[in-house]
């Protein structure tokens, strides 16, 4: 059931690029809404909704299919009909394809601005941008009303050293009600960064979507650019990738598993955890040069080869946690004073999950076997065996054992690559002009879920325009229903256990 | 837990020596520190973080400031809530316009003296992001800069060069 897909498309009419390796298909308004409505239904999983300022582009996952479909529409009057009527996973995409195109969705029922906040001095920056006063937009937040019920406004600049947004609460006493959230703070303007940029320069720019997943972005444009291209990285570069990607996602759980715990007012698992941490990423930076391993993975290839030596240190380092591994999770199961703190604690429903396709441990915590390794598929995973983790109960303590359970996988994985990694060659050269534009897609599970990546690259070997959709985009609103019925001092403890990311949120 | 815990007693300290910081950074934070200030701070400095528009990457190792390893809090040198608690701004990124004006509020509401610490290469002069329409760029046109820390992200070491010059000035 694993595969990956090689093959190369035939080649398309010229005028209309083909997406690779998975078609994407121009319909009309009624084929969209066909296509909207089986995203609705639970048909469909919904991958992302983005646009490119002429059309409108949905990707989206058939239930039980292992390739995913794209469908586009042209939008003549900068109009189209809405998915976020239908299916509210897709309110904020759709909001923002409002902000940065001025293209907006017919019967969306969430007109307010979503990452423009009135400061960038221009509307629809991406397409035709239209100059305005600086100023900043009034935004009208959610009414909670009644007469126990009082607002707390938290951020953007949190207590912690986290990244920015702006919560805002309505509890009555120590209770959530609602939670409702402003983000876009990081907004950097990726889609016109990327609109143009040659491909050497655009993956510096998608390693940099958010630091802590560098390696799945710079793995999920390098497959996308390939797939485009139709080229295919070697062997022995394919592997290295699924290493340093483990690496990645080894490096961030065990992170956040201690920082969890230390929300909890634990700080011995922070202490534990932040040392396996850091023997990761100085075993990073020793056998590929960058301790988060950042512009490693390149279209073509991989930036560095791993050593003989290299490659021991790692199997030692191995040894060390799988040693230590069996010692946390004891700490983390024996402790009752933990255990009451994250047991019950922001329950995230397995239908909600399901509806939003949550990806990553938040979604598997919640009953939802997803996985981009092994539902989608690509090299290497498909030659590697893994478990994939779950739990049903969708609260902290699940999405904390979840991690344990991807901790063990990616172990099992690393182990795996460091005992068959082909020889060969380490990079091909990518073409510096295609014959015709072309495009390309890919889904690629970094630590947090599911990141998909969809780009053209144009007749001079430019990208054209590219779209990058992070697992937390389906996460965040999630975060609100969670948090619901719990008192405010849990947020920080909820919201770590998902640890969504700003940076690739915002773009 | 007691396991963990004895274990702790017995194994020897982790925590590594200091760097050296270097000139470029002595020379950098003696232009801006004046004597009056250094002494009234003693030897401690507290620092809030602020993420200005960073990708997170340059969070991820200010965090690994604190970790058994780097143990910055051995120099005096502390983490903390409220910008009216700091003696240090820590900046990062390239200043998104959409947080110029937490920036400036955060600036605004440390009390004197303090030092706006600019870390890595965004907070620098915008890193990848320069020229976007949504990035005001450097921190320094934002608010004064005393210290440049660079690197995408600078590693813990280079953090740690770059606070002791710091606190060594001040003090
Ligand atoms: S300097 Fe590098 S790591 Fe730091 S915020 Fe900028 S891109 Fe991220």
């Amino acid at each position: 059931m694993l595969f990956t897909r090689k093959e190369k498309p035939e080649a398309t009419a010229p005028g209309a690029p083909e997406c690779r390796p998975w078609a994407r298909q121009d319909v009309d308004a009624g084929g969209w809404r066909d296509a909207a409505g089986e995203i609705a239904d639970g048909k469909a999983d919904l991958l992302s909704l983005w646009s490119d300022g002429v059309r409108v582009y949905l990707a989206f996952l058939p239930q039980g299919a292992a390739a995913p479909r794209i469908v586009s529409l042209a939008c003549t009057e900068g109009r189209f009909p809405s998915v976020g009527a239908l299916h509210p996973p897709a309110l904020r995409l759709e909001r923002t394809i409002a902000d940065l195109y001025g293209i907006e969705g017919d019967g969306l029922p969430d007109k307010r601005r979503w990452l423009d906040h009135g400061r960038w001095g221009v509307r629809h920056p991406a397409n035709a941008p239209l100059p305005i006063e600086t100023a900043s937009d009034a935004y009208e937040f959610c009414r909670a009303e009644g007469a126990p019920l009082h607002q707390i406004a938290v951020g953007p600049i949190h207590a912690g050293i986290i990244e920015p947004g702006h919560f805002r609460f309505s509890a009555n006493g120590e209770v959530v009600v609602r939670l409702e959230e402003r983000l876009g703070f990081v907004h950097k303007g990726i889609d016109r960064l990327m609109a143009g940029a040659p491909i050497a320069q655009a993956a510096k720019v998608a390693a940099r979507i958010s630091g802590d997943s560098t390696a799945a972005y710079s793995f999920a444009f390098a497959r996308a650019v390939e797939a485009a291209l139709g080229v295919e990285a070697p062997a022995r570069a394919q592997w290295l990738r699924a290493l340093i990607a483990e690496l990645e996602r080894l490096a961030n759980h065990f992170g956040d598993i201690g920082a969890i715990c230390n929300d909890a007012a634990f700080s011995l698992m922070l202490a534990q955890c932040g040392l396996i941490r850091e023997r990761l990423l100085r075993a990073a930076a020793n056998c590929f040069g960058h301790r988060l391993m950042m512009d490693r993975i390149a279209p073509g290839g991989v930036a560095a080869d791993l050593s003989p030596e290299g490659a021991q240190a790692l199997r030692d380092l191995l040894e060390w946690i799988n040693l230590m591994v069996p010692r946390l999770i004891g700490l983390f199961g024996d402790t009752t004073s933990l255990q009451d703190r994250t047991v019950g604690t922001g329950v995230l429903s397995q239908e909600l999950a399901r509806q939003y396709a949550c990806g990553g441990y938040v979604g598997r915590a919640s009953g939802r076997a997803f996985d981009a390794r092994l539902n989608v598929g690509y090299a290497p995973y498909d030659q590697l065996s893994f478990e994939m983790g779950g739990s049903t109960e969708g609260d902290v303590d699940a999405r904390v054992w979840v991690r344990f359970d991807e901790v063990r996988a990616s172990i099992q994985i690393v182990e795996q690559i460091l005992d068959r990694l082909p020889h060969g060659p380490i990079h091909v050269d990518v073409p510096s002009a295609p014959s015709a534009p072309c495009e390309g897609a890919a889904l690629v599970e970094s630590f947090r879920g599911d990141v998909f990546v969809w780009l053209r690259i144009g007749a001079d070997g430019a990208i054209e325009r590219a779209h990058f959709r992070d697992p937390s985009w389906l996460q965040w609103p999630l975060l609100e229903y969670a948090i619901k019925g719990n008192i405010v001092a849990d947020f920080p403890l909820c919201n770590k256990s998902f640890n969504c990311s700003y940076s690739g949120h915002d773009l | 837990m007691q396991k963990f815990l004895l274990q702790g007693l017995f194994r020897g300290a982790l925590t590594e020596r200091a760097p050296s910081p270097d000139d470029a950074m002595l020379a950098e934070i003696g232009a801006t520190l004046e004597k009056t200030a250094r002494e009234k701070l003693g030897r401690s400095l507290a620092i809030r973080e602020v993420d200005a528009g960073s990708c997170n990457g340059c969070e991820l190792e200010i965090h690994a400031l604190s970790n058994a390893f780097y143990d910055v809090e051995r120099f005096g040198l502390r983490f903390v809530a409220s910008p009216r608690h700091a003696d240090v701004l820590m900046v990062t990124g390239p200043v998104t316009k959409n947080m110029r004006e937490a920036l400036e509020r955060a600036y605004n509401a440390t009390p004197d003296p303090k030092w706006v610490v600019a870390v890595g290469d965004c907070a620098l002069d915008g890193g990848v992001f320069a020229g976007s329409y949504a990035c005001v760029g450097p921190v320094s046109k934002v608010v004064p800069v005393d210290l440049h820390i660079r690197g995408c992200p600078p590693d813990p070491v280079a953090l740690l060069k770059g606070l002791i010059a710091l606190l060594n000035a001040a003090s």
